[in-house]
């Protein structure tokens, strides 16, 4: 297939600046206001015909907001949207439509047993009422071929890949008339070599003289892909520069405010002894077709194993698993010593696994609980936080306040409910509750996704202070740099078994990418 | 942020109780306004009915203590609802337990020989297990096999109503009744003792309000309410907890279908004394402790005072048909207007309006921010 890379692309980057004349689209002064949060600050942005614009910034920035005030899911306070030199007033994602203005959000919005055909035809105006997909298959074709979108009309959204559900979103907003197309974090769902093909993609629309905004917070796809980019910080423009004048280092300054140690201090610590084991292990997913495959993985004691993977491959039914959040059909799962096969999540914990699970609001915490109450919600039938069948509130808010202030949890009080937190501090508290305990075993599914850079360093020095204790942790992560970064060994998950175990020294991203797209032995 | 002429509304997630209570108020208020269509529409003038109303439920002793006997049934059931609906068990079936209540407490009044005071605990005890047992069907229904309990709790309430009317049409009617559907009248000993003056009967009334603090206590400091509030807010984190959910509702049913099964033991013991037609041994009671459970957002010890609101409008409906003439399910067109209202109303909780006109600007101490100049006017 391709040969290029992520990130170090062999593309030059175009002529900076890009073409001239009149930005095809102008936010002039966007001001947005939630309560208690200045999410947009008189944000101005020029984007014009036949470039990326990369948007770049932590989480929090104000990237999401400004690209929903753009598709018309926020009124902005102030502030006036300009296309094609005419002011415009959008006030819903029909009127972004109407305005050429597309937008690929993060989490697909497709309807799974309809064909990509179907979902095409939805919500385009002018299709019949039977069979309505019919006509909008020769133009998906059409568009396919022109833009490298390969994309089978009659297939069913279930039956694709997150990258193939990426293209039917890239497509169904061009064939609404989008000029204009939002990408918000593309590559998020990607793999190393699917990246390129997209890059591609985006390469052919800009040639068309469409204009491509681009949102990310990877710095290594700003300079593979963008002409320009734009750097927002706490809800304000930092800069927009041409891509191929700014290095990584000046990026990071503008994002963050201050230099941020990209090293982080790692002991060689000494593994030994298992922590953690996996043999042999069979599991179905939610629909029960087989996800994990005969899985086979070690963790020991005093190291990190990291498990890279594209998502979809049998992660979350493997960390669930070994949670016991989920039945194995066959194979045995070991923590320190103990077959704890198909035990309950609560004997497993007890065993000593913390889990610090991937949907953090969902599952980590109770929202509309306090703070002090979702930090024993894994062990308030223990005491000292529970006496017989009563609760003692007292320990419970002893222990709060001491993880509080020992995790730096930003809440205004041990009882405010957990809802009015920001999701680093979310995290800070799931990290404060399940460490606390000094576990055996670490299960940390997606530590850091959507947290800023100050928050993901705080979490990768937890992990590795954990780990120099001697305990035993598998790190599940999209995030290859982060995997790369942390682990002592890393596994390479690709349809439900472990395509190989790598020591940290000889992973590669090349080498990753290969063993996760199933390409390598 | 939105603008109606000089107000401003602002979205705030997080209600202080004073907007809730202001907001509830001004739904009943509301309804009230609307039920007055309805007298008109009836032909009698909605200032006289408020009238009766007010005359009816608030202006003695007599007839405050017959809002109280209508609030008892009203109470236990709604309690009950009240935790059942925090662990996102979505029982409609109080009806159908209060009147399986009322046949357990009827066997053991007719048919078992007790000595002296304890029946009346005997007959509490076994209206209670029929409740629960009327409960549990549609519990164990939804966790072996995922049937969704809205459907069974609401069927189980028509079985019971047919079961009742078979009883006091076939095994259990009375030979004393000269041929009337019910059953023997219950021996004195099975009667509860009544409020002196007042045809309250309080062992009942203390049994709802002991029931209410204490589901109140299990809520906020026992471990089965720490667990009955994560997985009625959040059952993913409930699993992640390790909470088991099948113990944690089966705990739960068997209070709430309990606690209206002792709804059921209060009107036969000590209201009717005997066991007679499902639709007078219960006024739809366990249907109007929705409204009360929905009322009371979740919280036994508001229950008391929601369900004594019910108790209100039902008395009303009571003296509405004595003064006016009106149908008694006049009550049923109340309660329906309310819970619309209430449920109507639900999303003003998270706004909050304040008084700005449009000359000042709109957000305080902030030069950065001018007033918003384009989106004046509402929308």
């Amino acid at each position: 297939m391709n040969g290029v890379t992520a990130g170090r692309s062999s593309h030059p980057p175009p002529e900076a600046g890009a073409p001239n004349g009149a930005p095809l689209l102008a936010l002039r002064d966007i001001t947005k206001r939630f309560p208690g949060v200045l999410a947009n600050d008189r944000v101005t942005l020029e984007v014009r015909a036949g470039e990326v614009h990369a948007l770049l910034g932590e989480n929090g920035a104000g990237k999401t907001t400004l690209v929903n005030v753009l598709y018309g899911l926020y009124q902005p306070d102030a502030g006036e949207i300009v296309v094609d030199g005419r002011r415009v007033r959008i006030r819903s994602p029909r009127d972004a439509i109407a305005c050429g203005i597309g937008m690929v959000p993060q989490h697909f919005l497709l309807v799974r047993r309809h064909t990509v055909a179907e979902n095409i035809a939805l919500g385009l105006p002018q299709e019949g009422l039977l069979r309505p997909a019919r006509r909008v298959e020769r133009r998906i074709v059409e568009f396919a071929t022109r833009y490298g979108l390969t994309a089978d009309p009659g297939a069913r959204i279930w039956e694709l890949s997150p990258s193939e559900h990426q293209r039917v979103e890239i497509l169904k907003a061009l064939i609404r008339g989008a000029r204009i197309l939002v990408l918000d974090e593309p590559t998020s769902v990607l793999a190393p070599q699917e990246v390129s093909g997209l890059f591609d993609v985006l390469r052919r629309m800009k040639g068309d003289g469409h204009a491509v905004i681009f949102i990310t917070h990877k710095l290594d796809e700003v300079g593979a892909i963008a002409d320009r980019v734009t750097v927002l910080r706490r809800g304000r423009v930092v800069a927009t520069v041409p891509a191929a004048d700014v290095d990584r280092r000046a990026l990071v300054q503008m994002m963050v405010g201050r230099d941020v140690e990209s090293t982080l201090p790692r002991a060689r610590a000494a593994a030994a002894g298992e922590a953690l084991a996996a043999e042999a292990l069979e599991a179905d997913n939610d629909r029960g077709a087989p996800a994990l495959r005969g899985l086979t993985l070690a963790v020991r004691r005093g190291e990190i194993v990291g498990l890279a993977g594209i998502a979809g491959n049998g992660q979350r039914e493997l960390v669930e698993v070994l949670t016991g959040l989920r039945r194995a059909v066959r194979g045995r799962v070991r923590v320190l010593g103990r077959d704890v096969t198909n035990r309950t999540a609560a004997a497993i914990c007890d065993a000593g696994v913390a889990h610090i699970p991937e949907d953090r609001v969902h599952m980590g915490v109770v929202a509309t609980m306090t703070v002090a109450e979702n930090l024993v919600l894994r062990r308030y039938r223990h005491p000292p936080f529970a006496r017989g069948p009563l609760l003692d509130y007292d320990a419970i808010m002893r222990f709060a306040r001491e993880m509080i202030a020992a995790y730096e949890i930003a809440t205004p009080a041990a009882t405010t409910p957990v809802r009015l937190l920001s999701g680093g501090n979310i995290q800070r508290l799931i990290l404060a509750r399940e460490l606390a305990a000094r576990p055996g075993v670490i299960i940390a599914a997606h530590p850091t996704s959507g947290l800023d850079v100050s928050a993901t360093e705080h979490i990768h020095r937890l992990l590795l202070r954990r780990r120099e204790e001697g305990a035993g942790v598998l790190l599940v992560s999209e995030d290859l740099d982060e995997v790369l970064a942390l682990a002592d060994r890393v596994a390479v998950i690709f349809r439900g078994r472990i395509a190989d175990v790598l020591p940290v020294g000889d992973a590669t991203p090349e080498r990753i990418g290969l063993l996760m797209t199933g390409q390598a032995a | 942020m939105r603008r109606l002429g000089p107000l401003v509304l602002e979205p705030d997630p997080v209600p202080p109780p004073a907007r809730v209570l202001g907001v509830s108020l001004f739904a009943i208020a509301g309804a009230l306004l609307v039920a007055g269509g309805v007298f008109a529409a009836y032909g009698a003038d909605p200032l006289v009915a408020y009238g009766v109303i007010v005359r009816g439920t608030f202006a003695g002793l007599r007839e405050a203590s017959e809002v109280v006997r209508r609030t008892i049934p009203l109470l236990l059931c709604g309690v009950g609802l009240a935790l059942a609906f925090r662990a996102q068990f979505w029982n409609i079936g109080a009806e159908g337990q209060l009147l399986a209540g009322a046949v357990g407490a009827t066997a053991v009044a007719l048919f078992v020989p007790i000595p002296g005071p304890w029946v009346l605990v005997a007959m509490f005890a076994a209206g209670f297990a029929a409740g629960a047992l009327w409960g549990l069907l549609p519990a164990l229904l939804r966790l072996r096999l995922s049937v969704n309990e809205v459907l069974t709790t609401l069927m189980m309430n028509y079985i019971a109503l047919y079961g009742v009317a078979w009883l006091i049409h076939g095994p259990w009617k009375g030979a004393t009744q000269f041929g009337f559907a019910y059953t023997d009248a219950f021996p004195e000993a099975a009667r509860l003792p009544l409020l002196a003056g007042t045809r309250v009967h309080w062992p009942t009334l203390a049994v709802g309000l002991v029931l209410a603090a204490a589901l109140a206590f299990l809520l906020a400091r026992t471990r089965l309410g720490f667990e009955v509030r994560v997985l009625g807010q959040n059952p993913t984190a409930g699993r992640y907890a390790g909470i088991d959910p099948a113990r944690t509702l089966l705990a739960v049913v068997l209070l709430s279908a309990g606690a209206a099964g002792l709804a059921g033991v209060g009107e036969v013991a000590g209201v009717h004394h005997k066991l007679l037609d499902p639709g007078q041994v219960s006024l739809g009671y366990g249907y109007a402790a929705i409204v009360v459970a929905w009322l009371a957002r979740g919280s036994p010890l508001a229950a008391v005072l929601t369900a004594t609101l019910l108790g209100a409008i039902f008395t009303s409906g009571d003296v509405l048909k004595v003064a006016l003439q009106m149908p008694f399910r006049v009550t049923d067109v109340f309660n329906g207007l309310i819970l619309f209202f209430l449920i109507g109303s639900e999303r003003l909780l998270a706004v909050r309006i304040r008084w700005a006109p449009a000359a000042t600007a709109a957000v305080p101490a902030e030069p950065g921010v001018p007033g918003t100049p384009e989106t004046g006017g509402g929308s």
